[in-house]
């Protein structure tokens, strides 16, 4: 529980130091001046959000190979969270993009997939909430996230094949499009303490999870076991009073 | 269920003796029990081919239906259609096998899953495609755009995003089947992962309604390349998707 309260603390100090040096250690864009300090949490969250798909992915595979409800509950934590980062990323990249661009969004490549993306990892989890029957919601959500992360490349393909016949805005290059060095450790910083946030919370997911499929399990033993009690008795005390 | 019981029951020493039925054996009866099922009640295809027909109308009130006009939005007003046709009429593929419990029946028949999933696939394809065989027509002469001269590759563009659009559509027929809201749930699931399969399939039919109408072979390959990953993935899938 100690270690616990210290890893929590540590991620919160590490986040308030990214957000001090992502004001006022980086500096200042030429041309986007303050607006474009949301980078720093939005590529990060980005990356996150890849990240925590490709666990998804991961546990979706192990679990139709070995069939351990581990993999299951770490395909849940990984969905929950990449949705919640990629939610981020859907919403800071429009608040960037309306000042710099003159609009909110774009129906280009990466901005497609990114959203397309999201509505499949929600399918995902909407897909689990319809299921009742344990095994049959772990098996069912391993395939459909199969297919789902089959179908991102295929995504982010076809929106690139189709959009470069038309101009585009000019997308900020990420890292390699001749970033300022300091901006780049700046972005290193909020990278470290957004993914040691989203690890903790995947951590955390996963073992909710687990004590969920425990309480679900020890409810059905007693559930049957009280069954059985019923059943070896035949003559309750209420039929005897009747008697 | 007891009468089917014991018919597979007798079922399996017969192909301990021999008589093995093979998948595409399997996949044939299938697909001809789905489609005599449909030819007595026709449920499925008529409301199908009206659906589709009610979107293509709307859709004139959408935008000005004019020749130009037409040739720009035809090709996505029509694939439009056929998504949400098709994500309609897959919903009772394997639903309308619960009612009776002949999923079970399926499942105990001496075939592997693949069979059954494939023979599923076949009728939902000859399905849908009736249906466009219906719809296109209609729509050309709705919308005065003209497929002659290109009927050959339009039937080649049809035919590779039908595929597409039935393979992960009976997949997740099988998954939405057993769970609740399944009526919601299947276009939830199957829309967005068809998302690749729209774009290409669009592109590919707006090549063919261009002033030099000429098939795009890019879309054409991706559209294939979209149908194999999918068909793999089910191929190797479709054990999870029958077991109890």
């Amino acid at each position: 529980m100690k270690g616990r309260i210290a890893l929590v603390l540590v991620a919160a100090a590490l986040m308030v130091f990214a957000g001090y040096a992502a004001l006022y250690i980086a500096p200042d864009e030429k041309t986007m001046h303050a607006i474009q300090r949301i980078f720093y949490f939005h590529v990060p969250s980005a990356i996150c959000a890849f990240i925590a798909f490709f666990v998804v992915f991961i546990a979706n595979f192990a679990y139709l190979g070995t069939r351990q409800p581990k993999w299951d509950w770490l395909g849940v934590a990984g969905a929950e969270v990449g949705v919640v980062c990629s939610t981020i990323v859907l919403i800071t990249g429009p608040i960037w993009a309306h000042p710099v661009w003159g609009i909110w969004w774009t129906w280009d490549a990466r901005l497609t997939s990114t959203f397309v993306l999201w509505l499949l990892y929600t399918a995902y989890l909407l897909l689990r909430g319809f299921l009742d029957d344990p095994q049959r919601k772990a098996i069912f959500s391993a395939v459909f996230g199969v297919f789902a992360f089959l179908d991102v490349p295929l995504v982010y393909f076809s929106n690139r094949l189709w959009r470069t016949q038309h101009p585009q805005p000019v997308i900020l290059g990420g890292s390699n499009s001749g970033l300022d060095p300091t901006m780049g450790k700046v972005l290193l910083i909020s990278f470290v303490a957004v993914l040691f946030i989203v690890a903790i919370l995947i951590v955390d997911r996963y073992r909710l999870e687990r004590l969920r499929a425990e309480y679900e399990e020890l409810r059905y033993r007693a559930e049957s076991r009280i069954a059985e009690a019923a059943a070896k008795t035949p003559r309750t005390v209420t039929e005897a009073r009747v008697e | 269920m007891a009468i089917l019981l014991r018919c597979s029951l007798n079922f399996v020493p017969l192909t301990a003796q021999g008589l093995k039925v093979t998948a595409a054996r399997a996949a044939t009866i299938l697909l001809a029990k789905e489609l005599r099922l449909e030819f007595r009640t026709r449920e499925l295809l008529t409301t199908t081919v009206i659906f589709a027909l009610v979107v293509v109308v709307l859709f004139s009130f959408a935008f000005e239906p004019t020749a130009a006009e037409s040739r720009r939005y035809g090709p996505g007003l029509l694939w439009i259609a056929f998504l949400f046709a098709g994500s309609l009429m897959l919903n009772p593929s394997f639903a309308r096998e619960q009612s009776n419990e002949t999923l079970d029946a399926l499942r105990m028949a001496p075939v592997s899953p693949f069979a059954i999933l494939l023979g599923k696939v076949c009728a939902n394809f000859v399905f849908l495609a009736v249906a466009e065989a219906i719809l296109v027509p209609v729509f050309a002469v709705l919308y005065n755009v003209s497929f002659s001269g290109v009927a050959g590759r339009l039937i080649l563009v049809l035919a590779l995003g039908t595929l597409g659009l039935v393979v992960t559509g009976t997949v997740f027929s099988a998954i939405s089947a057993h769970a609740r809201m399944r009526e919601l749930l299947l276009p939830l699931l199957l829309l967005p992962i068809l998302t690749p399969l729209l774009i290409a399939s669009v592109e590919a039919t707006a090549s063919l309604l261009a002033d030099q109408p000429e098939l795009d072979r890019t879309w054409v390959a991706f559209l294939a390349g979209f149908d194999i990953v999918f068909l793999t993935a089910s191929w190797l899938l479709c054990d999870y998707l029958l077991e109890e």
